[in-house]
């Protein structure tokens, strides 16, 4: 009676443990003044760290939100406005920020940007117009939960992941990607190409230039896409720099070339300005039948013109959007080492991360049993004992158990530091709970661990990532 | 390399629809600077009301500012929600005016109210959520040409028609939905539901109560779906026994009744909880800007707004349908008779030099090159004869309607003058014969002459 996309229990990949940390949340969220037992929502990629600073600039230019230009209103045009094509003065304002994001090293042509409703609407258009019921995509894990839903679910399209390994910091290898290919084969899948997110979800590390030729030679030899889901782009807030696939093109001298067609970005706001609400995605490609076909599906999830221009206003203001990108890394940053040492402080480690609204935290050691079983343990005890609502990497279709992914800029600096408060208490009562023998087994165990793997296991740079990536 | 959605022209955009659009875009029409311009006649927007909206923004310029009736900024809230379930308040605020709408004999449940970006994303949405690729929707034509992209584009789904005929005044009959039926199983589509357009784009009328009849009876046997897009408010018919209620779904949209379509603001609604539940993650695909939900929950939240501008807004729009009625009168030019949209369902039969559609496309390039008018020629419309056109009039200035009819009237008096006399009197010859042997009724179809037991036919 109705369609098997909705007969189909689990198409839409909705009941992972992704969604259903956050459905506990729901129930019980902390609130430091009405209730501070409550769960503190760690799970939530979400930039919160700077609205003092649009608020600032709103308040400054009234206008933008009060369909003004120049003194006149532009209500009526913007009422009617509802071309495809997008408000021309939002693209120009929107690729010269992508450019500024990227340390003006690439320059992007409004022509060849699709405005969308978010990066989620973007994501799911670019498969649409690159691959056909049943085709493949490869994606590295971990990888963001949602792309189970969004890539997939309408579109027929499949995943078949790169495994990344935590022996190489998660890096993307050569020989995992030809194993995901041989995989993709051996299921009849014909592959599409491969779609990364750089900076990564849920890692926080941008792809070094390794990887990115990895990749490029890929996709060159076997004649497929490469889709970059940037959406996290303004996020980096230490070294090494960003890498964008536009700058790859650029250095490599292949645009224009045959490979440049087969090269998207996904972009959108929503991280970079924490403005989830208003839908502000976009697609950017250099292939103009991709452009022109996926501007038509844009019809299906425009942005509305109101939110269009407002940003067209903010994003023009070069002053701004300078002062704003600095102070956002810089917060960022900050926040970032606040959870890095607060958790380092009771013996967990993270994997050293440069971008992204999170660390990618190694719990290995607190596991009962190096299982799946024993990942999903120890995270209903920290979503319901601990009362933190972070991620497991099971969610994220990581490989290996016990990683975590944990959030740091959706809360105030207070919040972050009451959970680690709780996070120590955890650990310390785990350690005593347990009797000496096992408590010594774990103590021995990880310090065999943290003696017998280099030390760079977790602490990667990327010069001696060269290293492991040779196994 | 690209899938065969992109490949393929299955977008429906080479529709001469979108064509005549273009050759607007060229030479579009400017009081001043540019007089002999195309006018645009072929969008449905309405435009007519935009000084009422400023007026009420004017008087409450919180909300765009993104604040609360307590001056406090909520910027940051709007800014983080992103929850597909919708802000509560825009939601609570639209279903009441949907029920106001309909004249209050009907109210909604915000649990069923589906927020989508724009009708567009609506239709789509539904489709993907009762369909598998293949599978067929009936739609009664003449119908709104971006249904070929929205229902059938991504979707895999198929469109089969029902053909309705200037006989009976387009009105939906049942045999005609059984031959539509047949044709799909013929084609081997299951079909899966009916789709109509509730007041109907381009005729411009709103169904009657024989025709819900004929739809209920016919999807209830069946066992199939029933999609109403009411973006131009259609009544909602109170509806039958719970089970086929939760089979008939329904589609808005403030496009057309605030005339803003920039906005992207859409809604499903619908009884099933399975339909909704998937729709509400579809719509992940297309979600309302948050800025923009919180202004319309405001907008729509005062009564007193709301109630002024629908009574104004339906005054406005019966006087420029009106005068589009008479203006094409007066040059001997009839249309059906509507009580809705932004449009009327214009009767050029007569103007054809042939019965044809190449006789159709012949008459439509004269009026956009030579006349200056892109209207919508109805085999864009997918309708079944030739010699009929949408023509808008809410687009516009009353100014530019009445240079619009000034052109038309040149051209048919050209017309008249061009053909040698005889050929003059063979036209009036049969124009009146068309006139005398035809009941007077299929030009002028009420609402309640509708009984007239035409759909027997």
């Amino acid at each position: 009676m109705l369609s098997k996309k909705v007969t189909d229990c689990n198409a839409h990949g909705q009941d992972s443990s992704y969604f259903l940390g956050w459905q506990a949340y729901e129930k019980n969220p902390y609130d430091d003044v009405h209730n501070p037992n409550g769960i503190i929502q760690m799970g939530l990629a979400e930039n919160q760290l700077s609205f003092d600073i649009l608020q600032t600039w709103l308040d400054n230019n009234p206008d933008a939100t009060g369909f003004k230009k120049n003194g006149q209103s532009v209500f009526k045009e913007l009422a009617l406005f509802q071309d495809y094509h997008g408000l021309l003065s939002f693209k120009k304002a929107l690729v010269n920020f992508m450019s500024e994001i990227r340390g003006n090293s690439v320059t992007f042509d409004p022509n060849n940007l699709v405005l969308t409703a978010g990066a989620t609407s973007a994501n799911e258009t670019l498969i649409f117009c690159v691959a056909n019921p049943g085709d493949a995509f490869l994606v590295p894990t971990p990888y963001y939960p949602g792309f189970d839903r969004d890539l997939k679910w309408r579109t027929g399209a499949e995943i078949v992941p790169i495994h990344c390994s935590s022996s190489n910091s998660f890096r993307i290898t050569k020989s995992a990607l030809e194993d995901a290919y041989q995989q993709a084969q051996k299921q009849d899948l014909k592959v599409k190409g491969i779609l990364i997110t750089n900076p990564s979800n849920p890692l926080g590390t941008s792809l070094n230039s390794h990887e990115l030729d990895l990749l490029f030679n890929f996709i060159s030899t076997k004649n497929m896409h490469l889709i970059s889901d940037e959406v996290y782009s303004g996020t980096v807030f230490s070294s090494p720099s960003f890498i964008s696939v536009m700058e790859v093109l650029k250095n490599k001298n292949l645009i224009n070339s045959e490979v440049s067609k087969r090269v998207h970005i996904v972009c959108s706001l929503s991280k970079d300005l924490g403005l989830p609400g208003f839908r502000i995605g976009a697609i950017y490609s250099c292939n103009e039948e991709v452009v022109s076909a996926a501007t038509k599906m844009s019809s299906f999830g425009l942005i509305s013109s109101q939110t269009q221009y407002l940003l067209s206003e903010m994003l023009s203001d070069g002053k701004f959007t300078k002062s704003y990108l600095s102070e956002n890394r810089r917060r960022l940053k900050h926040r970032h080492e606040t959870l890095v040492k607060g958790l380092q402080k009771v013996g967990i480690r993270c994997l050293k991360g440069n971008a992204g609204l999170y660390c990618w935290v190694d719990m290995r050691h607190l596991l009962s049993s190096k299982t799946f079983q024993g990942e999903m343990e120890l995270w209903k005890k920290i979503v319901y004992d601990v009362r933190l609502n972070i991620s497991p990497g099971s969610s994220c279709h990581c490989s290996e158990p016990g990683w975590f992914r944990v959030c740091f800029a959706n809360m105030s600096e207070q919040t972050l530091l009451f959970a680690m408060q709780r996070v120590k208490s955890f650990v310390e009562s785990m350690s005593k709970k347990n009797s000496p023998p096992r408590h010594e087994h774990l103590r021995l165990s990880h310090a065999r661990r943290t003696k017998s793997l280099p030390k760079w296991v977790f602490s990667l740079t990327s010069n001696q990532l060269e290293v492991g990536d040779l196994r | 390399m690209l899938s065969s959605k992109v490949t393929c022209n299955s977008h429906g955009q080479d529709s001469s629809y979108f064509l005549g659009w273009e050759e607007y875009e060229k030479n579009p029409y400017d009081e001043i600077k540019n007089p002999k311009g195309i006018i645009q006649m072929g969008l449905a927007e309405n435009q007519l009301n935009f000084d009422l909206l400023e007026s009420w923004l004017h008087n409450n310029p919180q909300p765009s500012a993104f604040k609360n009736q307590n001056n406090q900024s909520i910027f940051k809230e709007l800014a983080l929600f992103q929850d597909y379930h919708g802000l509560p308040a825009f939601k609570n605020a639209l279903v009441k005016f949907m029920s106001e709408i309909r004249g209050n004999t009907v109210s909604f449940d915000t649990n069923n109210l589906v927020l989508t970006a724009g009708a567009t994303s609506a239709n789509e949405t539904l489709m993907f959520c009762l369909a598998n690729p293949g599978d067929a929707f009936l739609i009664p034509t003449p119908y709104y040409p971006g249904f070929d992209r929205d229902l059938k584009w991504r979707t895999g789904a198929e469109i089969v028609p029902i053909h309705c005929s200037s006989l009976n005044g387009f009105r939906i009959t049942k045999s005609a939905v059984e031959e539509a039926y047949k044709q799909a199983q013929k084609q081997k589509f299951k079909v899966k539901g009916i789709l109509v357009t509730n007041p109907s784009n381009p005729l411009g009328t709103s169904l009657t109560l024989n025709e819900l009849d004929i739809l209920v009876n016919f999807i209830s046997t069946r066992n199939i779906h029933l999609i109403s897009d009411e973006i131009y408010s259609g009544t909602v018919f109170s509806l039958m026994n719970t089970e086929i209620a939760k089979r008939v779904h329904i589609v808005y949209s403030l496009s057309k009744d605030l005339g803003l379509p920039g906005f992207r603001i859409g809604a499903i609604y619908s009884n099933d909880e399975l339909v909704v539940s998937a729709a509400t993650k579809m719509s992940s695909f297309g979600l309302i800007s948050s800025q923009t939900q919180y202004l319309l929950s405001k907008i729509l939240s005062d009564k007193k707004f709301t109630k002024t501008y629908l009574s104004e807004n339906r005054r406005r729009l019966k006087e420029r349908h009106e005068m589009l009625v008479n203006g094409l009168q007066a040059s001997g030019i009839r249309c059906l008779q509507s009580n809705a949209g932004l449009f009327c369902w214009v009767d050029m039969r007569h103007l054809l030099s042939s019965n044809t559609f190449e006789g159709e496309m012949e008459v439509w390039k004269k009026i956009v090159y030579e006349v200056g008018l892109n209207i919508s020629p109805g085999s864009s419309c997918h309708c079944s004869e030739p010699g009929w056109f949408r023509v808008c009039f809410a687009n516009m200035s009353e100014e530019t309607l009445v240079v619009a009819m000034q052109r038309v009237k040149s051209f048919v008096d050209s017309m008249v003058k061009k053909n040698n006399m005889s050929r003059h009197q063979q036209l009036l010859n049969r124009h009146s014969r068309r006139t005398k042997s035809l009941p007077k009724w299929v030009f002028e179809l009420s609402f309640h002459q509708r009984e007239i037991a035409a759909d027997e036919r």
